[in-house]
């Protein structure tokens, strides 16, 4: 087992064969055929991965760094292609090509009614989008980390517009491509400004302990923090938090399975892993931790508020994701690094679980995605039922399920850090809990208010959807019992020793504030009643309910999510758009124009003044002569 | 201040020369006046020439022959120049019965 590490490349190379062979074969493999290579591929890749994070488990398992070839090398910038393996890595690779296989069997039934060669280019898009996601999180340095951030970028733009000939779809993929490409910038000037202040983009180089930039920045915390923070930048676009989140709620446009797997699991946790990645860098700027606490929660409660007033099922799916990564941004930012890469697996799970859930009822429903002519699909869909049921425990928080042990961590880090951003936090954990429930109870409880054919269709999706819905509930509801706090189980936060090597030099400067045990204990008892409560209010409010009334007042705002998509229009895209329209219509008819006939008008006319002067007079031709022969004459004795 | 006589001489040539070629019509005078430039200008390099070989103390006139050379060179291309102008004064004459200049500006149509 010695040399599994030679075979690392692997991982991401197997979806890329898969994106080859399916890209290329579309229209000569069948559907059965393209579907058994898409999954396979991501399911091979997954075996490998296990084996690396069984060695990385180990005892005395140190970071590997595997080095390919010179990337870019230039006189004194060498950037290798290089993987680094180490826990948190092995950790994302599980949860990438897991959740990422289960998606695609689920693909591979809830996409049957397209196409062949549609299904054969939905499936090279989904291969190529675990490919870019896989070298992401193995990438060795900053550089390769942004193949992959850009990789999955493109691959969001094309699975997003996969129904192309839907305009309103092309505008949202438009849309997230382009806000990602404006968080892009940030990182990229991010890589660059670090590139230059210490020569290296590596991480084995670069978080070394001995000679690495623990020693190296020290002096120089506001260059650190500018990097930090240009990064960040870059994590905001990628992790849809305030400002850039609009793209996420539109980017619902893409197939299901694709909001299942982008929008939920693994891509929008890429700003999160890229943060904890760089958790020394970050430990080292306190400026920039307290940036990204702050953004973070921010982004939890305003995205949680707008959930609350969603009446398409994937938007309240969307922004309660937008409201989750909040979360795991505020644990970042407190310095609860466990806790955030804690939430993104938990997270990874149920808000597949649910997008799954959302997309088989869609099914069921016919295509159809309003809340409000949903109802009674409890009794017709069991399977989806629970599971749904499950991930909205799990979301809201409820013990013992997955979403209660990493969301407690990270309120209790909060609290550690201040009280005031545990109380802010746990208002948004209530409202995630109302608005679930809200959800789930207009979904499955109550009367069916939709078409009496919408009825007579509803039923239960096949295996290769259910599979994947239950596996993944059995993962929601026992996936934290990894991560139990100590206040429980002595030793039993696994995922915690697990990880412990990666955020150790972290964890040495950061002043880790612990909280008494009676406290903890309070705050637990506290937040699982708050909760709990929320959740039985909400659901005996809609239960019966006849679907949402035509929200007025305030509800109207957060039902318009506060106009912020407006708001962006009329202060960006409408302002640059009239500047185009002055430089197309005024300045490039009037002036580029003018400029360009000017010339030519100019010799014309010039041409025809000069004409003038041959007139066929051999006088005329000799007395020129020699008047130019008498200048030349008189500057030759005016120069001398 | 030998030389400066052939200077004059040959300004006054060429100024004839000029004077000749702008106010003349007759075709065949204007070609005179313009071969009449051409030896004034004939002369003037002669003129230099024994001058700087003077200067230089060359006094044998077997040696000092260099720009007599270019002026003989120039009578040639001269004589070329003026077989060429005269065919074309006779083909003038035969088309327009005239050798008036002003009549060969009928060329540009």
């Amino acid at each position: 087992m010695e040399n599994i590490f030679n075979l690392v490349y692997w991982i991401p190379l197997l979806p890329f064969i898969g994106f080859l062979i399916n890209g290329l074969g579309r229209n000569a493999f069948s559907k059965s055929v393209v579907g058994f290579i898409g999954s396979g591929v991501i399911l091979l890749s997954f075996c490998v991965s296990v084996l690396v994070f069984l060695q990385a488990s180990k005892e005395g398992f140190t970071s590997q760094n595997i080095s390919y070839f010179p990337f870019i090398s230039l006189e004194k910038i060498h950037i290798p292609f290089e993987f680094q393996i180490d826990q948190l890595t092995s950790l994302f690779l599980l949860i990438i090509t897991g959740v990422g296989f289960l998606i695609h069997v689920y693909s591979a039934s809830y996409m049957h009614e397209e196409s062949q060669s549609g299904y054969g280019r939905y499936f090279s898009y989904l291969n190529l989008f675990v490919f870019s996601m896989l070298l992401l999180v193995m990438g060795g340095n900053y550089v390769v980390m942004f193949i992959g951030w850009e990789g999955v970028g493109l691959c969001s733009y094309l699975l997003i517009g996969f129904w192309f000939k839907n305009n309103d779809y092309n505008n949202a993929a438009k849309k997230a491509f382009i806000m990602n490409r404006i968080g892009d910038v940030g990182f990229l000037l991010g890589i660059f400004w670090m590139l230059s202040t210490y020569g290296t983009v590596s991480y084995h180089e670069l978080f070394n302990s001995q000679d690495g930039i623990i020693t190296a920045i020290k002096t120089n915390t506001p260059v650190l923090t500018g990097i930090t923070l240009l990064l960040f930048v870059g994590a905001t676009g990628k992790s849809a938090q305030i400002p850039l989140y609009t793209w996420l709620p539109d980017a619902m446009a893409g197939p299901t399975p694709v909001s299942a797997l982008i929008h939920a699991a693994t891509m929008v946790t890429a700003g999160i892993y890229m943060i904890a990645r760089s958790n020394i860098m970050y430990s080292l700027a306190p400026v920039t931790m307290n940036v990204v606490a702050i953004v973070g929660l921010a982004t939890a409660i305003f995205a949680a508020v707008i959930a609350l007033k969603q009446n398409d099922i994937k938007k309240v799916l969307a922004y309660s994701t937008v409201s989750q990564l909040g979360y795991m941004f505020l644990g970042l930012g407190v310095g609860a690094y466990t806790a955030a890469v804690f939430h993104v697996m938990t997270h990874a799970f149920f808000k597949a679980l649910l997008f799954l859930g959302a997309g088989s009822v869609i099914h069921a429903m016919g295509g159809e995605q309003d809340i409000n002519k949903m109802g009674g699909l409890g009794k017709k869909m069991r399977i989806t039922y629970i599971t749904f049921f499950i991930a909205c425990l799990a979301i809201s928080g409820i013990p013992p399920f997955a979403g209660f042990f990493s969301k407690d961590e990270i309120l209790a880090a909060a609290f550690a850090s201040s009280p005031v951003l545990y109380i802010i936090g746990l208002g948004g954990a209530l409202l995630t809990a109302f608005y679930m429930f809200r959800l789930l109870a207009l979904t499955f409880a109550g009367k069916f208010r939709g078409t009496d054919e919408q009825l007579h269709h509803v039923h239960e999706s096949p295996a290769a959807i259910t599979f994947p819905l239950i596996t993944l509930a059995i993962l929601s509801a026992i996936g934290g019992l990894v991560g139990i706090p100590e206040l429980f189980v002595k030793n039993g936060h696994k995922l915690g020793e697990f990880l412990a090597p990666v955020f150790e030099h972290s964890n040495k400067i950061l002043i880790v504030h612990h909280v008494a045990e009676q406290t903890e204990i309070i705050l637990l008892v506290v937040s699982v009643v708050l909760i709990v409560g929320v959740c039985f209010w909400a659901w005996n409010k809609y239960k019966n309910s006849s679907g949402e009334k035509v929200a007025t007042g305030f509800a109207k705002t957060i039902q318009n999510k506060f106009y912020i998509d407006e708001f962006y229009d009329s202060i960006i895209v409408k302002p640059i758009k009239s500047l185009s329209a002055v430089l197309s219509n005024v300045i490039d008819k009037s002036v580029i124009d003018g400029i360009v006939n000017g010339v030519g008008k100019s010799i014309n006319y010039s041409s025809r003044q000069i004409r003038l002067l041959q007139s066929g007079q051999a006088g005329t031709y000799i007395f020129l002569m020699v008047i130019g022969m008498l200048v030349l004459f008189i500057i030759q004795m005016f120069t001398k | 201040m030998e030389t400066g006589w052939y200077i004059i001489l040959s300004v006054a040539l060429f100024c004839i020369g000029i004077v000749g070629a702008l106010t003349r019509r007759n075709s065949i005078i204007v070609f005179m006046c313009i071969e009449l430039m051409l030896n004034s200008v004939n002369l003037l390099l002669v003129a230099f020439s024994k001058m700087h070989m003077a200067g230089v103390g060359i006094t044998d006139p077997s040696v000092a022959t260099n720009a007599q050379l270019f002026v003989f060179f120039i009578m040639i291309v001269a004589a070329a120049e003026v077989s060429v102008g005269l065919a074309i004064i006779v083909m003038m004459y035969r088309n327009t019965h005239s050798i008036d200049i002003n009549f060969l500006n009928r060329l540009k149509n």
